[in-house]
This record gives structure tokens, sequence and C-alpha cells, in this order.
């Protein structure tokens, strides 16, 4: 269980800044999804938590800032799911979950049985057993990124760095994927920051939907709050209709204009 | 384990003098400490065997395992399985100082303790590759490894440009400077063999404890960094001791071409591509491929010698092609 707090984040590449002094606080356990347009800022901030990208300002997980701690400790408090993430043909599933323990290895130690037990334990929890012995290159997308979730869990990270976690899969292994993510929410108290470009998505697993727009926040809080016509239509540029489902549930249709 | 030791046998047991082959087994055992047994070897034999035969079979093993590591190694940190250990300008380097000694003072140092040759081609090859690492690092800010493999290829040419113009104005010394550059391990002594043991030692062991780095760099330098690697220093750590090792065999042996590239890759396809296995399988293989190779280098054209950069390539591109397509086939 941990929270994390930006204070006055700030990305810049070269002269162009990205992220504009972003600010504020993701409680214990709770899941805040990050949107907005391309190019809003959404990946930048995700990247400063993990230390891909530099940033000024800062983070602080439970109070101490990620960027006094050494690189080991800061990969094992938050595991980076990326975008589109790089996964060597050749590596086994059991291999690729393995790199998940990299930051409780020494530098010139190797895993030890207790790491790969605990590997062999994530595989088996996320039903993803019978993908150990077989080469990333011959898994279906939604196996491969179960596989990524099953390597940022190895790292025993209290925060889960999502970033646009399932945009190259289908609808039910978009589902099937959101839903393992939310699970071991529950199951093990991780806080979770994600980027979705999925409205619907963003609104059905999010506690709380941050709206971004050239690296400005201009909106934030629960989702049907965030998620109305006329604030998507001022930031996306789009024509869309918000439907509320009697769950609660909020559906963003897009409109095609009239031809006739 | 088993195949290097075979393969060193069957080294010193060929060459056109000396005892006949089996009794060299025989008389090696007899050498060992506290073993005596009767082999049948005369003192004069046992010479060719031990300074003649062992040195350059000792010497092939030693440049094979390091030029197959440090191909590994550098395919590794370079993400890209086209790399072989000259990529940075170890080898023009080298070559470009042999040619530069021979060429332009010829003769120079012959009675020193020191052959200069090879001291200045692994001075030039360190310093080749220190100038790529400086350039390509300076425009890529460490973040690409494309720059540092384009400033390879920069340097390269650039330093094969001089290395022909100094040759083309001294072609008296062509032959020469060719002979060097083909690589040879025909000449070995066991001084030479004293000179890159050392640099042959250390790289393997560095590169042996960063195989883990080698296998978490596979899946990219940004999610490497929140891995928790530390991907600028574990880069710039592999490519010192890979170029210090290959600087050290080049300038003993000259260019031996082909090994780095392909014994990382039967390896890889023997078993597997995780840096674990391949790191030191590379070293033992490495070893023994070149050990292999030296022995139809003297048996061919017995009693001349063919480079054994040349059967290499020879041996092992046709090898190599059938072991690709037996891949796939099996697939």
């Amino acid at each position: 269980m941990s929270s994390i707090e930006f204070r006055d984040l700030t990305v810049k590449f070269g002269r162009r800044t990205v992220v504009h002094g972003f600010t504020d606080i993701v409680s214990s356990g709770e899941w805040l999804g990050l949107i907005g347009p391309n190019g809003a800022g959404k990946s930048s901030i995700l990247r400063a938590i993990v230390g891909v990208v530099a940033s000024s300002g800062d983070v602080l997980v439970d109070g101490s800032s990620m960027t006094l701690r050494s690189r080991s400790r800061r990969a094992a408090i938050a595991a980076y799911v990326p975008q589109d993430p790089l996964m060597p043909s050749d590596m086994s599933g059991f291999e690729y979950a393995m790199l998940g323990r990299a930051p409780y290895v020494g530098y010139f130690g190797t895993e030890s049985r207790h790491d790969r037990a605990m590997v062999g334990d994530v595989l088996d929890r996320l039903e993803l057993s019978e993908f150990a012995d077989r080469k990333l290159g011959q898994l279906s997308g939604g196996e491969r990124q179960r596989l990524v979730i099953a390597r940022a869990l190895a790292t025993e990270a209290p925060i889960l760095v999502l970033d646009e976690p399932t945009s190259a899969l289908d609808i039910g292994h978009q589902q099937q994927a959101l839903e393992l993510v939310a699970r071991l929410r529950n199951d093990h108290g991780l806080t979770v920051i994600s980027a979705m470009h999925d409205l619907t998505l963003a609104g059905l697993y999010s506690d709380r939907l941050t709206l971004l727009h050239e690296g400005v926040v201009v909106a934030s809080g629960l989702p049907e709050e965030v998620l109305r016509a006329e604030t998507l239509a001022e930031f996306y540029g789009v024509r869309v209709t918000v439907h509320r489902e009697p769950d609660g549930t909020i559906v963003v249709i897009p409109r095609r204009d009239a031809f006739n | 384990m088993i195949a290097v030791v075979l393969s060193v046998l069957l080294g010193a047991m060929i060459g056109p003098a000396g005892p006949v082959w089996w009794r060299v087994p025989l008389a090696l055992i007899d050498h060992l400490p506290m073993i005596s047994i009767d082999s049948g070897v005369s003192e004069r034999e046992w010479a060719i065997i031990w300074n003649i035969r062992m040195p350059r079979v000792v010497l092939a093993g030693l440049v094979g395992a390091m030029l197959s590591v440090g191909g590994a190694s550098y395919q590794g940190v370079f993400r890209n399985p086209l790399v072989d250990p000259y990529l940075l300008g170890a080898a023009a380097g080298a070559g470009l100082g042999a040619t530069l000694m021979i060429a332009i003072w010829p003769g120079v140092g012959a009675d020193w303790p020191v052959d200069p040759v090879p001291a200045v081609a692994f001075v030039f090859a360190l310093g080749s590759v220190a100038i790529t690492y400086l350039v390509g690092a300076s425009f890529g800010g460490m973040r690409t490894t494309s720059t540092l493999v384009l400033a390879g290829v920069a340097m390269v040419s650039l330093l094969t440009a001089i290395q022909t113009f100094v040759l083309q104005r001294n072609s008296d010394v062509v032959r020469e400077v060719y002979s060097w550059i083909l690589g040879r391990v025909s000449t070995a002594r066991w001084d030479d063999v004293r000179l890159v043991l050392p640099y042959v030692t250390v790289s393997g062991i560095v590169l042996f404890f960063h195989r883990r780095h080698l296998d978490l760099l596979r899946v990219g330098d940004d999610e490497a960094v929140t891995l928790g690697v530390p991907v600028t220093r574990v880069r710039l750590i592999v490519v010192i001791f890979a170029t210090l090792g290959t600087a050290a065999v080049v300038a003993v042996s000259g260019l031996i071409g082909f090994v780095g590239l392909v014994v990382p890759h039967m390896v890889r396809l023997i078993a597997g591509a995780s840096y674990r296995r391949v790191v030191p399988l590379t070293i033992a293989f490495g070893a023994v491929f070149l050990i292999l190779a030296d022995i139809p280098g003297r048996m061919l054209t017995a009693p001349a010698e063919l480079p054994i950069g040349v059967v290499t390539a020879f041996v092992g591109a046709p090898f190599f092609i059938v072991l690709l397509r037996t891949r796939e086939i099996s697939r």
C-alpha cells in the first residue's frame, strides 16, 4: 500500500515543455486514470515516475522522494507496463517474467530459488503457467500483455504504472487485461496510475480521472464529472454523446454529422 | 568443456612434423605432475609438441573465445544481431597501427624485448574505439545505440581510408601488411599466449558477470531502466572490456573475421538466446571453433600455411548456412 504525490512535476523535451507543473495526490489503493488527446503529456508523467524521462519538481511515494532512492529501490516501488513493450521473440515466458525480479538481484548476483518460486507462483496465479516454456514470438498479443503484467507483478511493486496497456488488444482482451489489473489491485492493495485512450474503459476502471491538455490539467474528478460531452468536445475536438447506463457506467459514444 | 579438451588434443596431434599422432596424448599425460608413463616420444618431438603446437593451439583457443564472447556482448549491448567485436573500430584501428609500423618504421624495435607492431596495433585499436564511443555518445545522448553504431561505421571507413593511403604510398610492404591483417596463429609462441592471457581472462570474467544484464537489455533501454538497470554504465563496462580483450587478441593474431559474428549465432541456434547460456557457451565454443579452424590451415597446403581468417570464413559460412537451414526445418 503506497500513496503517490506529484509536486509541480514538469517534463521538458529540449525547449518544449510537455508537462506543466503537474500536482496531484493518488491515495493508497486508488486507481487514477489519465486521459487526454495525443501529446497531452500522459505518457510523460508516467515515464517520469519510473525515471525514464528527466523531470523537475518531485514525485513522492509514501512521503519520500523517488529521486533520492536508488535505481533498484525505485524499480521495486513502481512497476511499469509500457504501451508497446519490446518482447524478444526467442525469450521464454518464464525468462520474461523473471526480469521483474531484477530489482532484488545484486549487481553480480543471479536470481535465487526464492525468486524462481515467486515467478512460478505469479504465473500460476495469472494462469500463465502453460506459457512459461513457450517463446514470446509464439504467443498472441493478449497472452503477451498478460506476461507483461506478470513481469510487473513479479517486481512486488506497490504501484503499477500502466501506459496505454491495452491499446494493441481487441475488446475482449482489453477487458481481460484490465479485469486482471483490477483483481490484482484488490488482492494486493496496489495503487494504479494508467493512461488510457478508450474513455469508456477509463471511466469504467478508474476511481478518478484527470484530463490533460497540452501538459496542463483541465479537469479532474470522478468519471461522471470529467466525462461530459462539453468537456470532451472542448479538449478532444470531438462530437460525442455521453450516455449513462442504469448501473452508473458511463459510455462515450462518438457521433457523426448528418450528411443528408 | 569436454569439447575444449578434445579439440586441444586434436590440435596438438596434427602437424607436418613430429611424432605419430597417438603418442601425443600419452606424452601430454606423461608431463602432467606426478604422472609418469612411457609415451615413446623423444625430447625433440616433445619440443615440437610443447613449443610449436601447444602455444598455437592455446592461442587459437584464447583468440576464438575472446572474439566470440566479445561478439556476443556487442550484439547484446547494441541489440543488433549483425554486430561483431570490430564494430567500433577495434580491427580497423589495429590494422592502421600495424600498417604504420610496418610501412613507415620498418625494422624498428627488432632488438627490443617487446615486438612493437602488436603493441602499436593494440594502442590504435583502443584509441579508435574510445574516439568512436565519445563521438557517438556525445550526439546520441547515450539513449540510442544507433548513433554509436553509425559513428563506428564512419570511424572504420576513415581508418581504412588512411590505411589504404599509407599502403598505396608504400606498396613494397603490401604483402607483409596483408599477411598480418589476414590473421595467423601459426607463429605463436608462449610469449604471445602470456601477452593476451591476462586481457582475455579479465574480459571473459567481467563479461561473464554481465550476462544477466545483457538479458535485461534485450527488452530495451527504457524498460531496463524501469527494472533498475544502470543501462549507460552497463553498456560502457561491457564495451570497455569486450574491446580490451578484442584489441589484445587482434594485436597478436591479426584480423580473424567471422568468428565474433557466427559463433554467438551458432550458440543461439543450439542453446537459445538467453545470455546466461550464450556468454559461457560462446567462450567454450569459440575456443573450439578456432582451434579446429586452425587445423585445415596447416594441413591443406602443407608445408605452406593458409591464413586462419580464410579458413574461418570458408568453413564457417557453409556450416552456418546448414545450421540455419536445419533449424528452420525443425521448427
